[in-house]
């Protein structure tokens, strides 16, 4: 093995024995379970019981409303809404729905609780003062039930992007959702692992080490050695994660929501019909359903996981040697972590830049900010990525590979510039560096 | 005499400030060669070129022989001033990691850690961390991963700073052992008291620029300040009157009841035995001793520039 190599795997292994990478590859997909296990159940919790007080001043036309699976309304003849809220504390009612008169002319109805009703129970009640609004105008235009129900259209638009070559393709926004977390976790890795290789760089130099093992290897062999070995912990990390997440994932949906998981689809089977029979239903469906892995239109199944995983780890591993060389110049320029604040903000302003065109991009995948961020190494890994997701058309592919070439190019070249000052500044103590000062390294010769 | 190390007109600029001015030194195969100077000379500017850390502007270095190269570095062991391992990590593996940097065979170095390990008392360490170590544990190591690749060439900056008097003769003990088994040593330091008793030769490096290279006997004899001392009974006027113009009283003193203790300064030309010749027929003469340098004296006289107290101070000579 090179010296290099028995760098990289002292960096590595020290790194992956410590008890604090074990605690963060079991917590980490742990926290994510927990979250999507959390969020899951959280949509679960609408079996709550809601006694709903109606208070009607819009002259009778609400009496009829139907009941919910889990809602009631109720019903008290002549009662004010200053009566209603002045007793709603001590009641048992835990919701009051106020129908102010002129509600037929668009006023606003009003919902007071106690407790915060679930979305599906909010969504249900809407429904259902909709229809009897509808039925109440149908009297008024002397409109049967049956013509209106033949005459109610509606439509959601169908989005197809048209591409050059002929090729139709949807954009939706759960590719540019799925895109910007591909960005997040670009930009996450590269944070935490640069820093990791900061955080080293101080330490080899605080531990005065660095002199005794630059005497046997070259200084950028060091460097070289120890950004490659805590790359490879990234990666490492990144792999367990990815395994145990989809484990824990999947043990806690079989073992723990199994039933719920039932019974859910049997109420959106039933809801749906219920639905289907109101006169003007509006759309209630999970945005994303965990449950159904199977259907094609899945969101996990419409992305090209063989290439978005591959892109991904070229643009963290471009995105990563491109920054950690200069977290790494950053780190031996300084004498201890508190130093490192001046250097540090413009190594992180692009990165944050990026983080926030990421955001936008969503939005507005075209922009020319988005093009310019995807082709300049300092964002491309975190927003080219994105990019993809959504979808490039054959006729963007150039930017794809022009962004590649680039972030090549970026990292060699930040490399070189790193290389030159940390030579010159883990042999440096006790100094106060300004720019000035690492400019003057930049242009030592050996 | 075999050279092992040759430094050829060496110069090093950093980008305002030159930090060697066309140094030239030689050091011999199997010696103990001590390089001297003040701070900031440009000591460990040379020691990181010989340690190709960072190469001459001009000059060359060879190394028996040869121009230096990066496959030299196998053979050179290098103890840094600044010195400290990784203070996480197990002594063991640490100063295997160390070991295979330089060059050695995993098993190799296992067994040869094993064998100083044993011979330092220091077992026991294997597989503790360097923070749980006091620092002269921590120095014994550092020695240890330094010698451990057998080099042909040892340079130790200042290295019994840190120790305790009985691990420095420990350490001095094995620097002379390695010197006898052919190992060529540099050694850097400040402390003048060890540069007599171990070095065979010095380089004396001041403002970048060598002044002043020898066998440490040599240079002594060229710096010595011509001054002996006499003790003598008999008459301080006789004594005085006594000496012609080919010396000089530097200071006298009364010891004992008609015994005197008496520096002379003998001027080119003349010597010790004119000297004696002189004296006999007036005094009676008990001792006569020759007043040597202290390499310390020779160091402060050479940086500074200044010799006035040379003469009077050297008393333990």
């Amino acid at each position: 093995m090179g010296k290099i190599g028995l760098i990289i795997q002292r960096e590595y292994l020290t790194r992956v024995k410590k008890k604090s990478f074990l605690l963060m590859t079991i917590l980490g997909p742990l926290l994510l379970a927990g979250v999507v296990a959390l969020v899951a159940y959280l949509g679960f919790q609408d079996d709550k019981e809601y006694d709903i007080l109606v208070v009607d001043d819009s002259g009778g036309a609400f009496k009829s409303m139907e009941n919910g699976e889990n809602f009631t309304f109720h019903y008290i003849d002549g009662l004010g809404i200053e009566e209603a809220k002045d007793s709603f504390k001590d009641s048992e009612y835990s919701v009051i729905l106020h129908l102010p008169d002129g509600i037929l002319a668009q006023k606003r109805p009003i919902l007071y609780f106690k407790e915060q009703p679930s979305m599906s129970v909010e969504k249900s009640i809407e429904a259902r003062i909709e229809n009897l609004v509808e039925r109440e105008k149908l009297k008024l235009y002397d409109i049967s039930y049956a013509d209106y129900k033949r005459i109610k259209t509606e439509f959601s638009l169908t989005m197809i992007k048209f591409t050059e070559s002929g090729e139709e393709e949807t954009v939706t926004r759960e590719k540019a959702l799925v895109g910007f977390f591909f960005g997040l976790a670009v930009y996450l890795f590269i944070f935490l692992y640069g820093v990791q290789v900061m955080r080293g760089v101080i330490e080899e130099k605080n531990n005065r080490i660095v002199e005794v093992i630059i005497s046997s290897v070259k200084p950028f062999q060091l460097m070289m050695g120890k950004i490659v070995g805590i790359a490879l912990v990234g990666l490492t990390q990144f792999v367990l994660w990815i395994v145990l997440s989809f484990t824990f994932i999947t043990v806690t949906q079989q073992v723990l929501f199994q039933d719920k998981m039932e019974s859910l689809a049997q109420q959106q089977v039933q809801k749906s019909t219920e639905l289907s029979k109101q006169t003007a239903p509006k759309q209630i469906q999970a945005d994303v359903d965990f449950s159904d892995l199977t259907n094609p239109n899945h969101i996990v199944n419409r992305i090209n996981w063989p290439l978005m995983l591959s892109l991904f780890l070229f643009y963290f591993i471009g995105g990563y040697l491109l920054y950690s060389a200069l977290f790494a110049a950053i780190g031996s320029a300084v004498d201890n972590d508190t130093d490192t604040q001046q250097f540090m903000l413009p190594v992180t302003a692009p990165l944050i830049v990026a983080y926030f065109i990421a955001f936008t991009l969503m939005e507005n995948p075209e922009s020319d900010a988005a093009f310019w961020a995807s082709l300049i190494p300092f964002t491309s890994p975190i927003i080219m990525i994105e990019r993809v997701a959504i979808g490039l058309s054959p006729n963007e592919y150039w930017e794809l590979g022009l962004s590649m070439v680039l972030l090549v190019l970026g990292f060699i070249f930040t490399t070189w510039l790193a290389g030159k000052i940390y030579r010159t500044g883990v042999l440096m103590y006790g100094k106060k560096v300004n720019y000035k000062e690492l400019w003057k390294w930049i242009r030592y010769h050996d | 005499m075999d050279t092992l190390l040759d430094v050829k007109s060496v110069s090093k600029w950093y980008v305002n400030y030159k930090a060697l001015n066309n140094v030239s030194l030689q050091v011999p195969k199997g010696s103990i060669f001590g390089l001297l100077g003040p701070n900031g000379a440009g000591k460990t500017t040379l020691i990181r070129i010989i340690n190709q850390i960072t190469a001459p502007d001009e000059g060359e270095i060879l190394f028996n022989g040869e121009s230096l190269k990066q496959k030299h570095i196998a053979q050179i062991g290098y103890l840094p001033e600044e010195r400290g391992l990784y203070s996480k990590m197990k002594v063991g593996e640490q100063a295997l990691y160390l070991a295979q940097l330089k060059g050695m065979p995993k098993a190799e170095a296992m067994e040869k850690l094993k064998k100083w390990f044993i011979k330092f008392g220091i077992e026991e360490w294997w597989n503790k961390k360097i923070e749980e170590l006091s620092k002269g544990m921590a120095q014994k190591i550092q020695f240890v991963v330094t010698v451990v690749h057998e080099p042909e060439l040892l340079i130790l900056d200042e290295p019994f700073s840190g120790f305790d008097p009985i691990n420095t003769n420990l350490i001095k003990d094995e620097i002379m052992k390695l010197r006898d088994n052919g190992t060529t040593v540099i050694f850097s330091t400040h402390n003048m008291g060890s540069v007599e008793e171990i070095c065979d030769r010095i380089a004396l490096i001041n403002k970048s620029e060598k002044i002043l290279e020898g066998p440490v006997a040599d240079i002594k004899e060229q710096h010595k300040p011509h001054i002996f001392k006499l003790t003598f009974k008999g008459n301080m006027i006789k004594f005085t009157n006594a000496l012609w113009t080919g010396f000089e009283l530097v200071d006298h003193k009364e010891i004992g009841e008609n015994t005197f203790e008496a520096k002379v300064k003998i001027k080119e030309n003349s010597t010790p035995n004119d000297l004696l010749g002189a004296l006999i027929p007036n005094v009676e003469i008990h001792s006569m001793n020759e007043i040597m340098p202290t390499m310390n004296e020779i160091f402060i006289q050479q940086v500074t520039g200044k010799n006035e107290n040379v003469e009077l101070e050297n008393e333990e000579a």
